[in-house]
């Protein structure tokens, strides 16, 4: 079973995020970026495991620069999570699902 | 529920997954532990995986990117069966006669598996200045990861921190994006190679900050506005608005683990016998930067990988007979 993806860019960030009824977790990413590629199938999997709960949105940082500059990104892979267009929570680096469900959980739950 | 498995490998850098290609050709089946994501050095892969081009690994005539590098180790090593385990050694036992893993969880009431020979290759770590607001820097100028977030540094003045290889790769990589990178440096001349040395000085975008450490990071917004650098010798301070910050000053051996258990040196690192792999422990083998802080290189490290792969083959054999 997939789950779906949302693929976010410059011109369709705002509208995506508002519509969204479910949080949505933001991942900005690259190509270049090794640890980037290693969260991939954990975020994967996470669309799975909370799916109804939580969507997943990719925002590859070379194709969406003024979001990335809007919530002033420096490092990447960061994840932020959004409830209802708003940013709630933002984890940078990466880490084990574990790890990273410790971080995210208490903000879904709220 | 607890696997007994031949042989278990800690590490997946290029010493562990060297290991591996030996081991699965011995049919031994190896188990890889091959650590979890982070954006710190000691990811799978290890410390390749946040560089980018790498020039003097034998065989790549044009080079290659060290992700790509460790994922064509990794595929090797799969190819022959060895498994790959996606979790770090939460904590090892090795004073029963089979050497005991707990995968991730060190709290659970079973060991994950229980082996008869271990080869070590958990590899180093970058080293932190240690600085009080510094981790909470991290992703607000401070990086741990010049390739990862280089990019965000567009028009930044960066400063990078050592004088080894590893600082002088960062800064080269971050001129690209950066409008001035200035390399700050304990001592009055560099440790890195002489080619790097050269590019460093030949680079317009970069100056140097010798004799000094920095001692203090300071912020404006919860991102870092600047540095506040001493004089080694006159314990003299200044600022500079740096707002860009790379560490690269040295690595730690990967032994907590281990602590109690292995002979150490001072420093942490695993002490292995003259000539071999073999550790303190029997059935133990260490390969890598884990027992090597001299020559710390990926295709010396993978040579150590072949030695304990090969050492383990002879250590079984001898149980057998």
């Amino acid at each position: 079973m997939s789950v779906e993806i949302i693929e976010l860019n410059d011109q369709n960030f705002d509208e995506r995020i508002k519509a969204s009824k479910t949080p949505v977790l933001v991942d900005f990413w690259a190509e270049w970026c090794g640890p980037c590629k290693m969260i991939a199938p954990i975020l994967e999997e996470i669309a799975q495991d909370k799916n109804g709960q939580l969507v997943i949105g990719k925002l590859n940082v070379d194709n969406a620069l003024q979001v990335a500059r809007r919530f002033e990104i420096m490092s990447i892979p960061t994840l932020m999570l959004f409830r209802d267009g708003e940013p709630v929570k933002r984890v940078v680096g990466a880490m084990s699902k574990k790890a990273l469900l410790k971080e995210l959980d208490p903000a879904l739950a709220r | 529920m607890t696997e007994h498995v031949r042989v278990i490998i800690i590490g997946s850098g290029p010493a562990g997954l060297t290991a591996a290609i030996y081991a699965a050709r011995a049919d031994f089946n190896p188990v890889v532990l091959e650590g979890e994501p982070s954006s710190t050095s000691d990811q799978p892969g290890g410390q390749l995986m946040l560089t980018t081009e790498i020039e003097n690994f034998p065989g790549f005539v044009d080079g290659i990117l060290g992700p790509e590098l460790m994922g064509n180790f990794r595929n090797q090593a799969e190819r022959f069966g060895a498994r790959m385990h996606g979790a770090k050694a939460a904590r090892i036992d090795l004073s029963g006669r089979h050497a005991a893993i707990w995968a991730s969880d060190a709290t659970s009431q079973e060991p994950t598996y229980t082996a008869d020979a271990v080869i070590v290759a958990t590899g180093a770590r970058s080293l932190m200045l240690g600085l009080d607001n510094e981790l909470r820097l991290v992703g607000h100028g401070v990086s741990t990861c010049a390739t990862c977030d280089g990019f965000f540094f567009r028009g930044h003045r960066i400063a990078v921190v050592g004088g080894g290889d590893s600082a002088l790769e960062e800064a080269l990589f971050l001129t690209k994006f950066a409008e001035s990178v200035t390399i700050i440096h304990r001592r009055d001349s560099l440790r890195a190679s002489k080619i790097m040395q050269d590019r460093a000085f030949a680079s317009p975008k970069i100056s140097f900050l010798w004799n000094r450490q920095v001692t203090a990071l300071h912020e404006q917004g919860g991102s870092l506005s600047g540095v506040t650098v001493q004089d080694m010798a006159g314990g003299a301070e200044e600022r500079h608005d740096f707002t860009g910050l790379f560490v690269a000053i040295g690595h730690a051996p990967n032994t907590d683990v281990f602590k109690g258990q292995l002979e150490m040196d001072d420093l942490g690192y695993i002490m292995t016998q003259p000539g071999s792999t073999a550790t303190s422990v029997r059935g133990v083998f260490a390969a890598g930067d884990v027992q090597d802080h001299i020559y710390r290189q990926a295709i010396t490290a993978a040579g150590s990988g072949c030695q304990a792969a090969l050492d383990v083959e002879k250590y079984l054999a001898a149980q057998e007979a």
